[in-house]
């Protein structure tokens, strides 16, 4: 099997980062941020760049760099907390931002950051939880609204909600279990929907949810690594959505991610629900120093 | 964008209606991603518009820039929100919006904002846009019939507009299209327990039931159909195992001796709910066995179990575990 070639990976990333103009920099626009609190926003939320209007994505995205450097406390804690608890509505969804667009994955947002600020007094968790459990469907999975079709991204979302609210004994974990392992295929790679071609970045969606209730067993992960590692350009670093296609920054974090879950040997361990690093994690909601 | 346009355009600094703008450049931070072609419009088209939105000015000229500068880069957010805002203070005529997203969506239809809006406009404009919006989503969903932002909004416009009248038929086009869409199985699901005009899951249940047959004696291979098979008994576990129609349908298929995954694994479910396999079940899973199978079990379930685990084998660790989970005494 081929290895992971994690030199070149890491100056694909960093050849991305310098580059303007290109289709990366807008995905490593969070990264940048890094440092300075100019876009935060009056109301407490950040928006996608200075003067930018705040939205809860560009919120989290804030935090988590934030998290990741240590530097939660440059914020004005009770003020973002506040933002996002503000964001949710009478029958415990969550808006993205003013206009009221609802949507599971701003569920998934508005908990994740408020848990790594310690501020999830601020709403009401049991809402909050029983919202995203009418947003269930039959076959176990989870849609972005109630009655929307199941998809591994939301799925992640929800699961993940679950999970850091101590909520995950609400779901049927054998049912939703089969429904995630199902999306294997086989070339090893994993899908977000049936019938739909498997991609690295679905690997990272399925794969956390399945770990996260507990069921990453009944997938064939040795295939899987071998997936991902087939998506790598060995020669200028990076890695795509499936073998032979184009390299991103956004596939290269998603490939790595999984392989992170997949125990690959020397990769950091990353957190599923909270897709930060382990240590990182457990810093800031455990409060052990690493 | 066509080449008529582009040959009509004017710099913003030669309009009479902007020359006491002053605008604004940007300070800092990466530029979106827009055609080299248009770099330098989209510069001044930028730098104009921070000027107007710093300055907060709800006008019609603002307006007619907020356009522009969503052509330019449909993906910036802060531009969408001060549309809306300028909307609300002009009290506008909502159906240009209809338009300016639909161009948009011939792009990239896969742009959040350009549903939120689509959405944010709809809601305003009320039932007088149900139509209009069931034939945009019908649009996008015949380029591609799992759209998952069409799917949403549509949904949404069934719910809060109606329009519920012909969505069945519509599910059931889709599936003759395509009987693997998983997002046309997902919406009949949520036609027949939503629709006010039909009565509920139990009543279309045994008309759904023959349907789904149909659907997965042609294809028995298919996910989608077997799990809404399953979703009609959703919390009714009794009459799916008292239901000879499902029984029988699995025996169909694994008597074909094809495709057998989820014939097998809904027999499963049957007998961990209580259904008693006849002679002529355990049969039809005996001759599925294959010389890697392991040697027959006198039980039909373990044996169905091991079959599963040759003919699946990425998924062999979940059927080893559903037999000691529900056919083994621990
Ligand atoms: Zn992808």
């Amino acid at each position: 099997m081929v290895e992971l070639a994690a030199r070149k990976h890491v100056q694909f990333i960093l050849s991305k980062a310098k580059e303007k103009n290109s289709y990366e920099s807008v995905l490593m626009e969070h990264i940048r941020m890094n440092g300075h609190t100019g876009c935060q926003h009056d109301s407490g939320g950040f928006g996608g760049n200075i003067g930018h209007d705040p939205h809860i994505l560009y919120t989290l995205s804030a935090v988590q760099v934030l998290a990741l450097f240590n530097k939660v406390d440059v914020l004005d804690v009770e003020k973002v907390a506040n933002y996002v608890a503000g964001l949710q509505n009478e029958d415990g969804s969550f808006s993205g931002d003013m206009w009221g667009e609802v949507d599971t994955r701003f569920s998934y947002i508005a908990i994740c950051c408020l848990a790594l600020l310690h501020h999830l007094d601020k709403i009401n968790v049991e809402k909050a939880v029983d919202y995203i459990l009418s947003c269930k469907n039959h076959d176990g999975g989870f849609g972005c609204t109630p009655g929307g079709e199941s998809h591994a991204g939301q799925i992640f979302c929800c699961v993940g909600a679950l999970a850091i609210t101590g909520s995950l004994h609400r779901i049927d974990k054998d049912l939703l279990g089969w429904w995630l392992c199902e999306r294997q295929v086989k070339s090893g790679g994993l899908n977000g929907r049936p019938e739909k071609l498997p991609d690295v970045c679905y690997s990272w969606w399925v794969l956390s949810s399945l770990i996260m209730i507990d069921r990453v067993h009944w997938i064939d992960k040795e295939k899987l690594v071998k997936f991902i590692l087939d998506c790598q350009d060995i020669e200028n670093g990076g890695i795509s959505d499936r073998p032979d296609d184009a390299c991103d920054a956004y596939h290269t974090y998603f490939g790595v991610a999984g392989l992170s879950l997949l125990e690959y040997p020397g990769v950091k361990p990353i957190d599923p629900a909270y897709a930060l690093p382990v240590d990182v994690v457990n810093r800031i909601i455990l409060g052990i120093k690493a | 964008m066509g080449s008529d346009e582009e040959e009509q355009w004017v710099p913003l600094r030669n309009r009479p209606e902007l020359s006491d703008v002053i605008p604004v450049q940007q300070n800092d931070g990466p530029n979106p991603v827009v055609p080299i072609a248009y770099k330098e419009e989209f510069r001044e088209t930028m730098d104009y518009f921070r000027a107007l939105y710093k300055a907060d000015e709800r006008s019609p000229r603002a307006l007619r820039l907020t356009s522009e500068a969503i052509e330019l880069n449909p993906g910036n957010y802060t531009v969408w929100h001060f549309r809306r805002l300028i909307l609300e203070a002009l009290n506008d005529d909502l159906q240009n919006e209809l338009g300016l997203t639909e161009n948009i969506a011939q792009g990239n239809s896969k742009n959040y904002q350009l549903w939120h809006h689509r959405r944010w406009v709809a809601e305003k404009l009320g039932t007088s846009a149900t139509s209009e919006e069931l034939r945009f989503t019908k649009k996008i969903l015949s380029i591609d019939a799992k759209h998952y932002h069409a799917w949403s909004h549509r949904q949404w416009v069934l719910q809060a507009l109606g329009g519920w009248e012909e969505e069945l038929d519509y599910c059931h086009q889709l599936l003759e299209e395509d009987i693997f869409n998983n997002s046309a199985w997902n919406q009949r699901y949520f036609v027949i327990t939503r629709s006010p005009f039909l009565g509920g899951l139990k009543d279309m249940r045994e008309s759904e039931v023959c349907y789904t047959h149909n659907a997965i004696v042609a294809r028995p291979e298919n996910e989608s159909s077997w799990r809404y098979l399953r979703g009609l008994y959703k919390d009714d576990n009794l009459s799916w195992v008292n239901n000879p129609q499902i029984s029988s349908l699995c025996l169909e298929i694994l008597t074909a001796k094809a495709n057998c995954v989820f014939a097998l694994s809904t027999l499963l479910d049957l007998i961990s709910h209580g259904f008693q396999p006849s002679q002529e079940f355990r049969d039809a899973v005996n001759a599925l066995q294959t010389s890697d199978s392991e040697q027959t079990d006198s039980d039909v379930a373990k044996t169905a179990c091991s079959v599963l685990e040759s003919i699946d084998p990425l998924r062999a660790n979940y059927w080893k575990w559903y037999r000691s989970k529900h056919f083994e005494n621990a």
